[in-house]
């Protein structure tokens, strides 16, 4: 127990003396919890639309100014010709033309019958899926209105309707922040952890400072764990700074119960630091532990289910996000906080992150060899 | 010049012994487009949905295999109990609930107006709003069919043309993304160890006592990762092209010389970094944990620019990958040619020069 005293001593003096570092643990998360949940809206609005009107009619004008009303569109002006138009998309100017054509509304009253053209960016699938419906959607809205207008009356309710109310729970404002805010925080304590740790072991190599560690009696176990615990007394101290923050400057209060978040927090904690270590041990020169650590983290992160839902990726990419201890994290994080989930409803996330974190950090301390 | 060309052979001796990290500077591009490029899509598919049937009967039945059949979702559960609504959602085992309430048939057919409920779980709010628009469209497709017989007068019928990307697939909107992100976040780091190691291991001081200028020292560390990376961008080009699937629809040639501006200018930002640390922690730090969020964010690929705070649209104006997403997607999905991109890639240029004169200025000839 002695042991472990001096040793926490030792790392955390190495800790503090560096500023650099320090810096870089308090001030660049905070930093980013400030700034980043702000860029990362996906709120579909202010579509850019460009509209090629061919009919100049009281009607086309109607169903113009109805779009620009809904507030989803912001209308980039009139353009004479569809080629004009396209030039628009081409240079990014414009995500959607409308293109209405000569005679809508003279079709319309004589044919029964009148279509008109759009023609979606559709690089980005959700902006363009989104765009394209909501658009549909106005001009169905449209479409009744003015059916309703020329046969007032004429037995158009004898038709079955099926109403449909939709309702939103757990964030019925449909915030996206507060949708953003846990996932943030929760990639930041991961990228606090994860880095430190496995620039930590691979340091005392590189330095050669390991060689005097290695002719101690200190055994295996005490020297990981003396590495592990100052880094898991900061991520949680980052944790608690970025709590706090979500709720000065976010609102975001946990619904559920916060020992139940600390509780998950501390054994994920457990496992990203002992996958640090782990690295760290396998490494030789920190440029090596760093390069390795990012191409985890890319993946921990861009498939940890905050930025493309894991339902929708490939079954082997599945397999991948469940080896990923980013992903529990991320769900329990969203549950806990915007759903008020209790101890039994994350019992499955908690099990798998209890066995990453035993299993991490015996392979790391088999893994350290005392001998150079 | 001879001086030049010897000191760039030592820079390569030292990337080239260091077999591992070659291992890993070369394999870990290739494996994230792979991984990247497949995995990621905000596509909706197989989505789990929960249906609370209390009407049990024709109509009923009917909307349920359709919605069982479309591949935005998978059923999870059809059950007559809407108590189980509640800790489906809360152990994530759900993302929507659709609730059909009894008699809904008898309703539909006899008064002509029944409900349907939809319940989605808005933790997510852009997928629970695509959600919404599918399970309704599902609906009302079934409602139109229904009513067949009614034939509507005054039909608008809009004739949607998704151009580009005709089947909204994720490919196209995230391979130039991932292209931009991993090879910033590659070039960057490895150039912003090269100076700050030489300083912690001492050799700086052999380097600066020695007749070079400095200017030559900064270009002799870029120049063997220069070539690395430009080996890297051909491998993601060939991965995009043959195993991705996006073709290139423009110039070839056109999207290599963007690349190598683009390449050079993240070396470039990697030097300067490695210039202002002092330890090859603190510029490992900067370049990862700094960099690695606001590149992802601020490239565009994955939030549209457009909707962010006007502040941070300006902070995105530095972020060189953010044109380089632009210059890439350009090229290669639009087909377009250099008169449209030229505004970006002069500020790519314009920002590779700030960061060259800037590192220069700061590189110090003194120990302290």
């Amino acid at each position: 127990m002695r042991t472990i005293k001096f040793l926490l001593r030792k790392e955390f003096k190495q800790i503090f003396r560096n500023r650099t570092i320090l810096i870089m643990i308090m001030v660049m998360p905070v930093m980013q919890l400030l700034i980043l949940p702000l860029a990362a809206n996906y709120d579909v609005k202010d579509i850019n639309l460009s509209v090629v009107d061919h009919d100049h009619s009281s009607f086309s004008q109607k169903l113009i100014s109805k779009i620009t009303a809904s507030g989803y569109f912001r209308l980039q002006g009139y353009n004479a010709s569809f080629n004009g138009a396209f030039r628009l998309i081409e240079s990014d100017q414009a995500d959607l033309i409308l293109e209405i054509p000569e005679g809508f509304e003279r079709n319309l009253v004589r044919e029964n019958q009148q279509k008109v053209f759009i023609a979606v960016n559709a690089i980005n699938g959700t902006k363009a899926g989104l765009g394209g419906a909501y658009l549909t959607q106005i001009i169905g809205n449209f479409n009744s209105d003015i059916r309703l207008q020329w046969q007032q009356g004429k037995g158009s309710d004898l038709t079955p309707i099926i109403e449909i109310t939709s309702s939103n729970w757990f964030n019925p404002f449909l915030n996206y922040r507060i949708y953003m805010v846990p996932g943030i925080l929760a990639i930041l304590v991961t990228m606090v952890g994860g880095f430190l740790t496995a620039l930590n072991i691979v340091k005392e190599k590189e330095v050669g400072t390991i060689e005097q560690i290695n002719v101690t009696p200190i055994k295996k176990q005490y020297f990981i764990l003396g590495k592990l615990i100052p880094f898991w007394i900061l991520g949680n101290v980052v944790f608690t700074i970025g709590l706090i923050i979500s709720w000065l400057i976010y609102g975001i209060i946990p619904l559920g119960n916060i020992l139940v978040l600390y509780g998950f927090i501390w054994l994920f904690l457990l496992a990203v630091l002992g996958f640090g270590l782990l690295i760290s041990t396998y490494s030789d020169t920190q440029q090596q532990a760093m390069l390795i650590m990012f191409f985890f983290m890319m993946i921990f992160i861009l498939m940890g289910g905050l930025f493309t839902p894991i339902d929708s990726m490939p079954g082997w990419a599945k397999v991948i996000a469940r080896f990923n201890p980013l992903s529990y994290m991320i769900d329990v994080m969203r549950m806990v906080i915007l759903k008020g989930s209790g101890w039994k409803d994350i019992l499955p996330q908690l099990w798998k992150i209890a066995l990453f974190a035993v299993v991490l950090n015996t392979w790391a301390i088999l893994n350290y060899r005392k001998i150079a | 010049m001879k001086q030049f060309i010897a000191f760039v052979k030592k820079e390569f001796y030292h990337v080239l012994r260091d077999k591992r990290t070659l291992l890993i500077l070369f394999g870990m591009p290739v494996m994230q487009i792979l991984i990247f490029g497949f995995a990621l899509s905000k596509e909706v598919k197989n989505t789990k949905i929960l249906v609370v049937d209390n009407a049990k009967d024709v109509s009923s039945r009917k909307i349920i295999s359709e919605i069982a059949a479309s591949k935005y979702f998978q059923l999870e559960q059809i059950t007559s109990d809407d108590r189980q609504l509640e800790p489906a959602f809360k152990k994530g085992i759900i993302h929507v609930a659709v609730v059909i309430p009894a008699n809904f048939n008898h309703d539909l057919m006899h008064l002509n107006k029944a409900q349907i409920q939809i319940i989605a779980d808005a933790s997510d709010p852009n997928l629970a709003t695509t959600l919404t628009n599918y399970l309704s469209a599902i609906i009302q497709d079934y409602q139109f069919r229904l009513n067949k017989a009614f034939s509507l007068p005054f039909q608008i019928i809009p004739d949607i043309r998704m151009i580009y990307n005709p089947q909204l697939k994720g490919a196209p909107n995230f391979v130039p993304g991932v292209m931009a992100l991993v090879l910033m976040l590659v070039c960057v780091l490895m150039t912003a160890i090269s100076i700050v190691k030489e300083k912690e291991t001492g050799t700086m001081e052999i380097l600066l006592v020695s007749p070079f200028k400095p200017v030559l020292v900064i270009l002799a560390k870029a120049v063997p990762y220069l070539l690395l990376s430009l080996i890297n961008l051909a491998s993601i080009l060939l991965l995009s092209v043959y195993v991705l699937r996006v073709p290139v629809n423009g110039s070839l040639w056109l999207l290599f010389a963007e690349s190598t501006l683009f390449i050079i200018t993240c070396l470039t930002l990697g030097i300067f970094i490695s210039i202002k640390t002092n330890t090859q922690q603190a510029a490992m730090l900067v370049s990862l944990m700094g960099m690695l969020l606001p590149t992802v964010l601020f490239s565009g690929f994955m939030f549209p620019i457009e909707n962010m705070p006007v502040p941070l649209q300006i902070i995105s104006n530095i972020v060189p990958s953010k044109w380089f997403y632009i210059i890439v997607k350009s090229i290669m999905i639009k087909g377009v040619g250099f008169t449209v991109i030229w505004k970006e890639t002069l500020i790519l240029g314009g920002i590779m020069l700030i960061l060259f004169l800037l590192s220069l200025k700061s590189f110090k000839i003194r120990m302290q």
